[in-house]
């Protein structure tokens, strides 16, 4: 069996991917992309660390962050609608109206 | 011996593919390619569910998000029409975020890896993912936020038909 710690830096490696794209892309959908790159890579985070103690209740915390995750997903998605009704495009740079 | 080796294969080859892919959606040219490698990632990622003992959340992790999630993205990203255009190398990422961002991602790597190094050794144990067990822990020990996660999601909706609609 491979070892659980494995796993866990392969999670690890996703997250910083996941958190490369977060902050340096422009675009407000692959923003939204990243995001979810990063849940999933805190998702087996807890399965390896539920493989790792024995215990199932680490699956059911990753059940629960899908759920969060389409939660946010649907939230996240509508913002986007508007934001490019408003100012028909998704590049953050033209999104400044929040700066003072 | 066998079914050690074929786990061993198994395991590098999706971890592989899933690390690859997940590069190729953050320097992917076009908003549509960036999401079909993030839907590679995904189905990687439940095979790696699958070699970690947990066969219902691989399966649920299936639909919810190459069947669900991702087909939203998808809709959005064709409504928008920018799917096809093609955004030059340095156009694509926020040229002053670069040194800074990747500065957070070194450092973060390297703290997670020194972490991890105690834990590789440790033998992973078995651990019984079935449909039983899943839904007896869910339907007795976290029955609340079980009832609250549903609330939430029933939240999201109610929350994404007012945005949309509101502006009407």
């Amino acid at each position: 069996m491979v070892p659980a710690g494995h796993y866990l830096i392969v999670s690890g490696i996703l997250f910083a991917i996941g958190l490369l794209g977060l902050l340096t892309r422009r675009n407000i959908l692959l923003i939204l992309l990243s995001i979810e790159l990063m849940l999933n890579a805190a998702n087996l985070a807890f399965i390896a660390g539920s493989a790792l103690h024995g215990d199932a209740r680490g699956q059911i915390t990753a059940f629960f962050v899908m759920v969060i995750a389409a939660a946010e997903v649907t939230v996240g998605l509508a913002i986007t609608v508007l934001l490019f009704r408003m100012k028909n495009s998704v590049d953050t740079r033209d999104i400044g109206s929040l700066k003072g | 011996m066998k079914g050690f080796s074929v786990r061993l294969l198994l395991f590098y080859l999706s971890s592989g593919i899933a690390i690859l892919s997940a590069l190729s959606v953050i320097f992917a040219s076009r908003p549509t390619r960036a999401l079909l490698s993030l839907i590679v990632t995904m189905f990687c990622l439940s095979v790696l569910y699958l070699l970690l003992g947990a066969p219902f959340i691989a399966m649920v992790h299936l639909i919810v998000y190459a069947g669900a999630v991702l087909v939203l993205f998808l809709f959005v990203i064709m409504l928008q029409g920018i799917g096809a255009a093609d955004t030059p190398f340095f156009a694509r990422f926020q040229k002053s975020h670069l040194f800074t961002g990747s500065l957070a991602v070194i450092l973060l790597l390297a703290g997670l890896l020194t972490v991890l190094k105690k834990i590789v050794p440790v033998q992973s144990t078995e651990v019984d993912g079935s449909i039983q067990t899943i839904g007896r822990l869910l339907f007795h020990e976290y029955l609340v936020p079980f009832e609250l996660t549903s609330f939430l999601l029933l939240l999201g909706v109610l929350a994404a038909v007012s945005l949309v609609k509101g502006e009407e």
